[in-house]
């Protein structure tokens, strides 16, 4: 069974089998098999043949699978496709999204090739990849453009080389795109996955860059070294105090509720509607993680 | 199906196998197999090679490989990549729906 937490995506790439089975072992919420950037022009069918054996029959267990394939007008797209869908992962990692066309017309081949092959038709889900300032402005439609678009990703490195930005620890350059993304996930009611910290030598660098990433909400970001995967996987995983405030929101509301008060009061501030949305975001989240949280509704 | 050329797939990495296909002109198939974990495994390496070139109807081969512990699924992909670029053919993926059920 599939592994629906996404606080945590790690790439490996489809040249390496050493790496592939390694990747399985780490503290990702998610593994994706990589048949583009990291595998150059030589190797893409060697690639395709070892992602595709390595997804059917040697799948890593309670993982959520991706596989990342070539960009939409490549040449490798329509047999990555081919060995992606027949492989069976649970989703399908679409690179430099721009427009929801472009998703319409992967959607059409994915479910041609389900059809084909006897497979559940919408079985495998789509991730987008937004790496340009075109997907920053589609975003909205993107996410929508088909009912298997599940997540949505912000590629910080392709993006800022595109609006001839250049990329900085602190991430100005990203500020609107990332809200942007995070607000189009939000309206369509799917993942909001934050960009990588690409410098895997600054642990602190990553912390602050985590506090930008969980303050504006987004479910998971993508790492690009397991040395990343616990402080991401920790950041989306609510403390212990922030599990007993939400709890105590909740309780407030209840015994408001039992007393017909119109008014909940806890530690002489009003609980009003977004405490509680946040409070319930809290402990989904705490439960997602497997930490054992009861006594309220 | 007939081999063209000399074919390669796979590296000498830990955990991957490397593997170099010829034609055969005295015809049938030979498998030069090197592994550290040949005693325990040979095997089921040779067999899982004889499977894909029976998958492939491939019946005159030079089959050489050099194992570095390789799992089954990397010998499987390893092996389909260095078929199609010996007998120079895309491979057909409707061929896989079948394969396994």
């Amino acid at each position: 069974m599939a592994n629906e937490l996404m606080r945590t995506s790690l790439y490996a790439g489809g040249t390496s089998p050493v790496k592939m089975i390694q990747a399985g072992f780490y503290n990702e919420d998610c593994l994706v098999y990589d048949l583009e950037d990291s595998v150059s022009a030589g190797e893409k069918d060697a690639a395709r043949f070892l992602v595709y054996n390595a997804v059917k029959y040697q799948r890593p267990a309670g993982k959520y699978i991706l596989i990342r394939v070539n960009g939409i007008y490549s040449q490798e797209l329509d047999e990555d496709l081919e060995a992606a869908v027949r492989a069976q992962p649970d989703a399908i990692r679409i690179p430099k999204v721009e427009y929801a066309e472009e998703v319409k017309r992967i959607d059409e081949k994915v479910t041609a090739i389900e059809q084909k092959a006897g497979l559940p038709v919408g079985g495998v889900k789509f991730w987008c990849n937004i790496e340009s300032y075109l997907g920053v402005l589609s975003a909205q439609q993107i996410a929508t453009a088909s009912p298997r678009v599940v997540a949505m990703a912000l590629g910080a490195e392709d993006f800022t080389a595109s609006m001839s930005a250049q990329r900085t620890k602190p991430g100005w350059e990203i500020f609107y795109a990332r809200n942007a993304i995070l607000m189009a996930c939000r309206a369509a009611g799917i993942s909001a996955q934050d960009a990588v910290f690409s410098d895997i030598n600054d642990p602190e660098g990553l912390k602050k860059d985590l506090e930008m990433t969980r303050a504006l909400g987004f479910d998971g970001k993508t790492c690009v070294h397991p040395r990343q995967i616990d402080a991401v996987n920790g950041c989306f995983t609510p403390s212990p105090k922030e599990i007993r405030n939400a709890q105590r929101v909740l309780e407030a509301l209840e015994e408001a509720a039992r007393n017909h008060t119109g008014v909940c009061v806890l530690d002489g501030g009003m609980v009003d509607k977004p405490m509680e949305l946040r409070a319930r975001t809290t402990l989904a989240k705490a439960a997602a993680a497997g930490i054992k949280v009861g006594g309220v509704k | 199906m007939e081999l063209k050329k000399p074919a390669m797939a796979g590296t000498t990495e830990s955990s991957d196998v490397m593997i170099t296909l010829r034609p055969n002109p005295e015809g049938g198939i030979v498998i030069d197999l090197k592994s550290d974990v040949k005693a325990l495994f040979g095997d089921a390496i040779e067999k899982t090679i004889l499977e894909v070139l029976k998958e492939f109807q491939v019946e005159n081969a030079l089959v050489n490989v050099v194992d570095k512990g390789a799992l089954d699924f990397v010998i499987r992909a390893r092996m389909q990549c260095a078929v199609c670029r010996a007998a120079e053919i895309q491979f057909d993926w409707g061929k896989e729906d079948a394969h396994g059920k």
